[in-house]
């Protein structure tokens, strides 16, 4: 498994986790040993075997289009590392996703 | 080198719509615009450690109604992905959507809208209709010309989404225009949306790329943040020109994201590094598929209401011009307040001159809705009875369309309080008509001569003593009957 | 012997008769608490005043004589990974150290509605991640049989709390073995329900299709009590089963004569520490002369299950954990860029097996790798399916060890992960086929407990239980309690 420091940068970055120099050695080197265990599943004959997504077949639960209260603000906002005015509050956001 | 000339724009949209179920997509927070910030939410809708989606029902109905009325193939199984990026306004930073999955494709595929473009028939096909659910808001705070911080509110936060993504059938902004009208439209038809876009029911992003001269696809960039049908066009006509202008200049396209600006009216390039962004998308596990089998489809396409292409047919065949049709079933609300008129006043033609000339008129002047003024169907009939019975002329009926559309009032009493009954008496006109040529010698005179407009001026005269009461046919009837001699 | 180490059949018992009160049940637990839970390290928080408050209006119902819920002034600790309304809910980790969820988890509010009183949240591995509860970011937990070893994980602390005493009962949660591999460790019972037999609404997620919330108990009536209470439908989690609830109490009832039960094969090849195989061979045999027909099952694909697990359970973790990101709740590092400030507060919140794992998930679905390591995953999962499927066409019930050895030393296999990792080769399978399992204390090895472990079709946990009960009533395993230190009860 071609797991290298640049694979482990990219990755972390995507998962949005600043890595010190040593995670990034220390995971690198784990995730090549972890993944090579996994590897072993090449072994298996998989190729029309339909992916289980649901371990139970079910369809159509839904809910019907009713309101039901909602959460006190301030019981939600006094949870929240930093707010002003009604709103969660952040560092300047510039640019849209 | 490539010149302007030898260019054709190519347009896709994707299309975002707010639909119009009572609570949101996951969870039974109220959908409600402009409510107090952080107001209606929950432990679903703002993502906390635990909660869990659980699908509504009315969306779900909403999406399948578009999908079908779009004509696309319904999935008998559709299901929800998971389109994770980082976001602060993503509570769960990752977003509940609909992705082709291997075989699974999303709620509707492959389908087609049809509309005109100054009375040419087109259409655009629909490449994919899928349900989702919306962000909160992020608000930037400025002091002193920098933005210090920024604020959110998850009110909106999973509130339902429709998204139709169109393929790049759209040649001009002008038709991309005339596309979303006629979307919307349809939508409203189909009361699946109010789409009020200045609240933000319907967002719409742009790709946009120019064929060469010999057939080959240029560069496509995208464009955000039009907020309304004239910021489309104008935005992409400024995209259109400025690649023009690139490629004219011997320069390439970048593939990009950019943003109109609405002030400036020029689009700029995102800020943001485009990385390729990796969605990692993959089934959501806490959904289990939705299924909708054939005979639902049937019944849903049975049960649709009429649409604008069969509606537009339908005036036509009832005598309205193509322009007359297009412009009234463009407007809902409009073609609304017409059928309901139509009901009680069949002669549809003379009806729909009134309804798009007078009646729109005013409304345009006033930039108001059909909604938004007092004017009710059976008013307006009322007054063209009037006119139909000799009570009132023509002239007197326009004069008292603007105080009956913006006041209301009842056409008959009015008529009634104010005098305005047509002076249909030949007797009583016999008198006036002998005065005005009496006071208007010259005319009389050119009249003689063989100059018709002279005698238009004379009945003018006459109306205008008349205080436009006078029948015009009698008033010219008289005169010439006076003058002939 | 005090109330603390009774099954709460018993304690029930005593509260309808009168001869003991809420409030000096719960007081048994609290001094026990506080005189043993210094070094075991069960708890993460005890809600000391507000359950007296509660065992207080408990006493005066019972002696009124009113009408009462079947758990009334029962307590009941509750793994950290549960919403529990202005009670801080963890995790097990940093990033949510202070947190109280603004509501319910829906078994809290079926607990709350059946009288049960809130003892205190139990430790455990950060999210779930883990086998030994050292992933903690509060520090470990101890096995209360030898205090220099783990208890298993992740719902290590409220095994050993069960276990110990300091508890009469608690709520776990299992994705790969974290209820049923802990019980095995603590010598007590640990039942995972069926995939979708209980609400995950309230469970914080780790893997959402592999997750289940069950019981940890001293006995296995008590483990049929309280799955009573859990089990359901619930109209906030879609993927919870409306089918009806049985009557598991009565079901204990019946025994095994004529139940056929298969002992896998796989279950009992090399890599199982020789005192646990015998362990687990003389409970096969026990259940033999209690009138059992054993005989051997195959489940080919049991040696992929691990891989397949942990790229289907990380895969989903690393979509599940993106929302801690120091916005809405819990730990946030402030710098002035909310890209730097979603990665340092990630970085600082979370401890390595967590970030090795969304690193592991992250890659298992990233661009170019979906199709080699997911999807792979996900079609292996219906293989594993697929055998379980088979082996009951032949038997009622799988026979496998819970766990492969006894519990290890605290540190022994934390610079090692996929060294942990195979501690559950045994649970993991049974979550990926989302079925019942069960894990019963069936003997010692070394001093330390062995677990048995019985596996049912999809919601048959009253055959599972049935069977279990059987065993357990004709062995004294559950009666044995651990030497904590001073301790005669």
């Amino acid at each position: 498994m071609a797991i290298d420091r640049a694979t482990v940068d990219h990755v972390a970055l995507l998962a949005r986790l600043a890595l010190t120099d040593e995670e990034r050695a220390l995971f690198t080197e784990q995730l090549r040993h972890i993944l090579d265990y996994f590897a072993r599943l090449q072994d298996l004959d998989l190729g029309t075997v339909e992916p289980t997504v649901h371990v139970r077949a079910a369809a159509d639960v839904l809910r019907e289009d009713v309101p039901r209260p909602s959460l006190e603000r301030a019981e939600v906002l006094a949870a929240a590392p930093d707010q002003e005015e009604g709103f969660f509050k952040v560092p300047p956001v510039l640019e849209p996703a | 080198m490539v010149t302007e000339a030898a260019v054709d724009t190519v347009i896709g949209l994707e299309i975002h719509v707010q639909l119009g179920t009572a609570s949101k997509m996951f969870c039974g927070c109220a959908v409600a615009f402009a409510a107090p910030p952080n107001t209606l939410i929950c432990p679903v809708c703002l993502g906390l450690p635990g909660a869990l989606p659980v699908v509504n029902r009315r969306a779900l109905a909403l999406g399948l109604r578009t999908a079908v009325a779009l004509g696309c193939r319904i999935a008998p199984e559709s299901r929800f992905h998971r389109k994770n990026y980082y976001y602060p306004d993503l509570p769960k930073n990752y977003q509940i959507s609909q992705y082709q999955y291997m075989d699974h494709p999303p709620l509707g595929v492959d389908g087609w809208l049809e509309f005109t473009v100054e009375g040419t028939p087109r259409a655009v096909r629909i490449r994919r209709v899928h349900l989702e659910e919306d962000t909160g808001k992020l608000l930037h705070v400025e002091r002193g010309g920098a933005v210090t911080h920024s604020r959110i509110d998850y009110n909106r936060s999973g509130v339902p989404l429709m998204e139709i993504v169109t393929q790049p059938d759209l040649r001009s902004p002008a038709e991309a225009r005339e596309f979303l009208i006629a979307l919307r439209a349809l939508l409203q038809y189909l009361e699946v949306s109010p789409v009020r876009m200045e609240e933000g029911m319907l967002r719409v992003d742009a790709n946009l790329s120019l064929r060469r001269a010999d057939g080959t696809l240029g560069t496509r960039t995208e464009v955000k943040n039009m907020n309304s049908l004239r910021a489309v066009e104008r935005a992409l006509a400024f995209e259109a020109a400025r690649q023009a202008e690139v490629l004219g200049g011997g320069g390439r396209v970048v593939q990009e994201t950019r943003h109109w600006d609405e002030r400036r009216q020029v689009t700029f390039p995102s800020r943001t590094k485009e990385e390729a962004q990796d969605y990692r998308y993959f089934p959501e596990p806490d959904l289990v598929p939705m299924a909708v089998g054939e005979a639902e489809v049937a019944r849903v396409r049975e049960t649709l209401p009429e649409l604008p292409a069969q509606k537009r047919a339908r005036y036509v065949s009832l005598g309205l011009s193509a322009y007359d049709a297009d412009l009234i079933v463009r407007q809902p609300r409009l073609a609304a307040f017409f059928e309901e008129a139509l009901a009680a006043y069949p002669q549809a033609r003379v009806l729909a001159n009134w309804v798009t000339g007078d009646v729109a008129g005013i409304l345009n002047a006033e930039g108001k809705e059909i909604d938004d003024v007092a004017l009710r169907p059976a008013v307006l009939v009322g007054l063209l009875r009037l006119i139909d019975v000799g009570v009132i002329s023509g002239r007197i009926a326009k004069d008292l369309l603007p105080e009956l559309t913006l006041q209301g009032g009842d056409p008959a009493a009015l008529v009634a309080a104010r005098g305005l009954e047509q002076i249909s008496d030949a007797a009583d006109l016999k008198q006036l008509v002998e005065l005005i040529l009496a006071a208007n010698p010259e005319p009389v005179a050119e009249f003689r001569r063989g100059k018709e407009k002279a005698l238009v001026f004379l009945v003018g005269q006459v109306m205008k003593e008349t205080r436009g009461r006078a029948n015009p046919e009698l008033v010219n009837r008289l005169l010439r009957e006076r003058l002939r001699g | 012997m005090t109330p603390a180490l009774l099954p709460v059949s018993e304690l029930l018992g005593q509260l309808r008769r009168r001869t003991l009160t809420p409030s000096d049940l719960l007081e048994a637990y609290l001094q026990r608490i506080e005189r043993f839970d210094g070094s075991v390290r069960a708890y993460l928080h005890v809600a000391a005043e507000a359950a007296r408050a509660e065992a207080r209006r408990w006493d005066d119902r019972y002696a009124r004589g009113d009408d009462l819920p079947p758990l009334a002034g029962l307590p009941i600790a509750v793994k950290d990974l549960i919403c529990t309304r202005g009670v801080a809910t963890t995790c097990g980790s940093r990033i949510l150290e202070g947190w109280r969820p603004p509501y319910d988890a829906t078994v809290i509010a079926r607990l709350r509605q059946a009288g049960a009183i809130l003892l205190g949240k139990t430790n455990l591995d950060e999210f779930a991640m883990g086998s030994s509860t050292e992933n903690s970011g509060f520090g470990p937990t101890r096995n209360p049989w030898d205090q220099a070893r783990v208890p298993g994980g992740s719902s290590g602390g409220s095994a050993a709390a069960v276990a110990a005493g300091l508890a009469p009962w608690a709520l776990g949660t299992d994705t790969g073995g974290s209820i049923r591999q802990p019980a095995s460790l603590c010598g007590i019972v640990g039942l995972k329900p069926t995939y979708g037999r209980v609400s995950r609404y309230g469970l914080v997620a780790y893997g959402s299709s592999l997750d289940q919330i069950g019981p940890l108990t001293r006995t296995v009536r008590d483990a049929a009590l309280l799955l009573q209470v859990l089990a359901g439908w619930d109209p906030l989690d879609s993927t919870a089963a409306s089918l009806p609830v049985p009557d598991y109490q009565a079901a204990l009832e019946g025994g095994v004569r004529g139940m056929r039960i298969g002992l896998a094969r796989e279950g009992m090849g090399e890599g199982l520490q020789p005192g646990v195989r015998a362990a687990v061979e003389q409970a096969a045999a026990r259940l033999r002369e209690l009138g059992a027909d054993l005989v051997e099952v195959t489940l080919p694909t049991i040696a992929y299950a691990l891989p397949t697990y942990y790229l289907v359970a990380t895969a989903e973790a690393s979509s599940n954990l993106a929302r801690y990101d120091g916005v809405r709740h819990g730990l946030r590092v402030e710098v002035p860029d909310v890209v730097e400030m979603f990665s340092r507060t990630r970085a600082a919140g979370f401890g390595p097996e967590v970030k090795r794992r969304i690193m592991l998930g992250t890659y298992a679905l990233s661009a170019g790798f979906y199709e080699a390591f997911y999807l792979k995953a996900q079609r292996a999962r219906t293989l594993v399916h697929r055998d379980f499927d088979a082996a009951f066409a032949q038997v009622d019930l799988v026979l496998l060890p819970t766990s492969p050895t006894v519990a290890f030393r605290l540190g022994e296999r934390v610079d090692d992960p996929l060294q942990m990792y195979l501690a559950d080769i045994f649970t993991i399978p049974v979550n990926l086929a989302g079925l019942p399992g069960i894990s019963v204390p069936c003997g010692f090895a070394d001093g330390l407990p062995v677990g048995l472990q019985l596996i049912g079709r999809p919601f048959d946990e009253a055959t599972v239980l049935r069977a279990a009960h059987a065993y357990e009533q004709a062995t004294e395993w559950h009666r044995r309690t651990p030497p904590l230190e001073g301790a005669a009860a």
